[in-house]
């Protein structure tokens, strides 16, 4: 009897996981269609040499590794995952600061501030904007006779205009400051969310024990929220390390000055001059190894960090 | 353990059904494709046979025949054509901003900006499933640059002029360096331009009348007539306050054109000493703070345009006199007529457009009646010099007008600088095409852009990046 009374209770169960099986069907599907067969075809295409030369087209011909030899032999992709990843980090380190710094204000209830909805608001906007759009933007106002020059002009700060994008580092800067500009606020938010979480009695136990404002966020708030922190930083590098857009608009496709602002999926648009099947595999199934690798640094850093 | 079993079964099962459910989900649209492909080839059928009959039937007919497609799809990179065929085609009628309408026929343009090769991407794409698609969605016409028409003339998707049914006769008139441009490796001809290209130096006459003391095309020209006395005479505008161009990238196409080698020979590419050489002027220049090193086309280069911009020449053909340099904006340069031509240092062609009639096309009458009434009818191109003041590809019609007084160039400030393009258009060699072109040579100017601006420290590195811009663009090519 009993027996009979868990096997209907397992039977139920079965039942209702059932259901979730269902609803996720949609994303399986979905998943399948657009990303999981696109990924094999990709690394299958990657053996082969496989492109038009004007409106002829060459191949598919089963090539073996060559896409890949010829990839990794040419210094340019190391150099463009070096861009790629200079411009990352130099865009990231001040958003991952004044985002918790941020986050930290908007979620201290003692601190009290006003017009919080507003500034939550404001600061997501820049994300709202199309980054080429905000990439035409910034070439416009920082172009040689654009309106930042002739302030700088008319303060007397400058003699002539500063051609900012004849120097390798003034335009890189100009990338990671815009790469700042439209994510912090989408980082300081996730941030808020994880903070928001964090049961307050933690905080007043702490203010009982007489703990200062910097001991509670580095021994309190940091160590709870690391797993949010972790998934922001994850998330950040897999965008960071697809960064196109903005460059792309930037330079007009040229990665000028010098390649440096050439990033590694610009390279993997130019081989679409010539259509370019087995490169372009190549270099997506290098990118994604290498986002796997790093992910995979990052990931074990923060959890060994746990260990201790 | 019994449950994960349970767990892992149930969702092999999800998964196996939701794969089947695919698999018959990609059936389904495959099962209503069927029809439409086989459907296609039949829609073909007639059109292939009008493509075959029309030249035989009526090579003179001056209306479309009216058993043709009744879509004319043309394929563009900007307005210039659309402009040219609403002001001068007899019977256009303008229906809104991408259609027309001759006669019966609708015209569709396929308008697509150049940058950054799109316009190609998408011709490449409709000229390759010229064959599937429907009638009406063929392309007719399409419009090609000089830096890339080898791509598209040597291949079977472009229409030899001879079967539309034009004959030699009709385009005798025409400059042979126009021809050239267009002809396949075959001999064979497949398009035709309405414009030729040759490029002079277009001066600021207020700016020569106080550096040089006159704005006399012949004296300028004594003191540009060679690069050596390009830059002393840059230098006399330098002290100024003068920029004697606008960017390095202006004189570009001279020395271009002046090159003895292609681009690439056999799957080679080769760097002509000309081009070595417009890097080295060009650095001087630069270095000496004579110009600027922007690209063209931007705000910056544009400032020229208006006296504020304080540019003394730019380089070009008739249109970017005509078309370009803000001659309906108040207070340019051109507006008040404010520029005058003269040879420069080199002759040199920029740019020009050919139409080409892509092979398939439904409306074979018609694109051959537009080829004729825009490329080879004295009337029409007369018109064309007249109001728009483009340097037509017909001699008779050039050397008239070149000869003709009363022919006056407003922008040039009432010169008439015919004889000059005239002079120009016999002397372009256009021996040295090929399908490369337009990718190698923005490669290089990227690249030396770099050098010049002081970025690379030798020529050697600036050129090592070239071969590497290039190498990434076409896998065909060696160094």
């Amino acid at each position: 009897m009993d027996k009979n009374k868990s096997t209907k209770a397992n039977h139920n169960v079965v039942k209702f996981n059932r259901w979730g099986y269902i609803f996720l069907i949609p994303f399986f599907v979905t998943y399948i269609i657009f990303s999981l067969i696109p990924l094999f075809s990709t690394i299958y295409n990657s053996f082969f040499e496989n492109y038009r030369s004007g409106l002829k087209q060459i191949g598919p011909n089963f090539v073996g590794g060559a896409n890949y030899v010829n990839l990794l032999t040419t210094p340019e992709i190391w150099k463009y995952l070096g861009n790629t990843l200079i411009m990352w980090v130099g865009g990231f380190i001040p958003q991952i600061v004044i985002a918790l710094l941020l986050a930290y204000w908007f979620s201290d209830p003692s601190l009290r501030l006003k017009g919080q909805r507003f500034f939550k608001t404001v600061i997501y906007m820049p994300n709202l904007i199309m980054a080429s759009a905000f990439s035409m933007l910034f070439f416009a106002l920082f172009s040689d006779s654009g309106p930042v020059n002739q302030i700088l002009l008319s303060l007397g700060a400058i003699k002539e205009p500063f051609k900012f994008f004849q120097f390798v580092g003034a335009s890189r800067i100009l990338v990671m400051l815009m790469n700042f500009l439209m994510w912090f606020g989408n980082t300081t938010i996730l941030l808020m969310a994880g903070m928001l979480g964090i049961d307050s009695s933690l905080y007043e136990a702490a203010q009982v024990d007489g703990a200062t404002a910097s001991q509670v966020f580095f021994k309190i708030t940091m160590p709870i929220l690391r797993p949010i922190f972790i998934y922001v930083l994850i998330t950040s590098l897999i965008g960071g390390l697809q960064m196109f857009d903005v460059p792309q608009i930037l330079t007009n496709g040229r990665g000028n000055p010098m390649d440096a602002l050439t990033t590694v999926i610009m390279l993997l648009n130019r081989y679409l001059t010539s259509k370019d099947v087995g490169r372009g595999g190549a270099l997506s199934v290098f990118l994604f190894v290498v986002t796997g690798i790093l992910s995979l640094v990052v990931f074990r850093i923060n959890s060994s960090k746990e260990k201790n | 353990m019994r449950k994960k079993i349970l767990g892992v079964l149930l969702s092999t099962t999800m998964v196996a059904g939701m794969l089947s459910a695919c698999g018959s989900a990609a059936e389904a649209p495959a099962a209503t494709e069927t029809p439409a492909a086989t459907e296609a080839p039949a829609a073909e059928a007639p059109a292939a046979d009008a493509a075959a009959e029309a030249p035989a039937a009526d090579a003179a007919a001056e209306t479309p025949a009216a058993d043709e497609g009744k879509v004319l799809n043309i394929s563009a990179w900007n307005e210039e054509f659309k402009s040219r065929l609403t002001d001068h085609y007899p019977g256009y009628e303008v229906v809104d901003g991408t259609t027309g309408k001759i006669g019966d026929v609708t015209v569709n343009w396929l308008i697509t900006p150049n940058e950054e090769n799109a316009y190609q991407n998408r011709l490449d794409e409709l000229l390759l499933a010229q064959d599937s698609a429907a009638a009406d969605d063929k392309v007719d016409l399409f419009l090609v640059e000089a830096d890339y028409a080898v791509k598209y003339t040597d291949t079977d998707y472009t229409m030899p002029i001879k079967d539309l049914g034009i004959t030699d006769d009709e385009l005798k008139d025409q400059y042979t360096y126009t021809q050239d441009v267009v002809t396949d490796s075959n001999g064979v001809l497949k398009g035709t331009s309405w414009q030729g290209c040759p490029g002079v130096m277009i001066y600021n006459r207020e700016i020569a009348k106080e550096v040089f003391g006159t704005d006399e095309p012949a004296e300028i020209q004594a003191k540009f007539s060679d690069w050596d006395k390009f830059f002393e005479s840059a230098g006399e505008l330098d002290k100024a306050g003068y920029d004697v161009i606008s960017s390095t990238a202006d004189t570009f196409r001279v020395y271009q054109n002046n090159a003895k080698l292609p681009w690439v020979n056999g799957t080679q590419i080769q760097v002509d000493d000309n081009l070595k050489k417009w890097v080295e002027d060009s650095k001087k220049l630069a270095d000496a703070g004579y110009c600027n090193t922007w690209g063209q086309w931007g705000e910056d280069w544009n400032k020229g345009f208006y006296p504020e911009g304080k540019v003394f020449a730019y380089f070009g053909p008739a249109w970017l006199i005509d078309f370009c340099m803000a001659a309906d904006v108040d207070g340019s340069v051109a507006h008040d007529g404010g520029w005058a031509a003269t040879e420069g240092p080199q002759g040199f062609y920029w740019g020009g457009t050919w139409i080409c009639a892509a092979a398939g096309t439904d409306n074979p009458s018609l694109v051959a009646d537009i080829m004729r009434k825009m490329t080879m009818d004295p009337a029409v191109m007369k018109d064309i010099v007249l109001k728009d003041n483009d340097f037509v590809n017909n001699r008779p019609v050039m050397e008239e007008l070149a000869n003709d007084p009363s022919y006056q160039n407003a922008v040039l400030g009432g010169q008439n600088p015919l004889k000059m393009f005239c002079a120009g258009a016999d002397n372009i060699d256009m021996a040295n095409l090929t399908a490369y072109d337009q990718g190698l040579l923005g490669d290089f100017q990227t690249a030396m852009g770099d050098y010049i601006n002081g970025n690379y420290a030798t020529y050697d590195e600036a050129l090592e990046q070239f071969y590497t811009l290039a190498l990434q663009r076409y896998p065909e090519l060696t160094r």
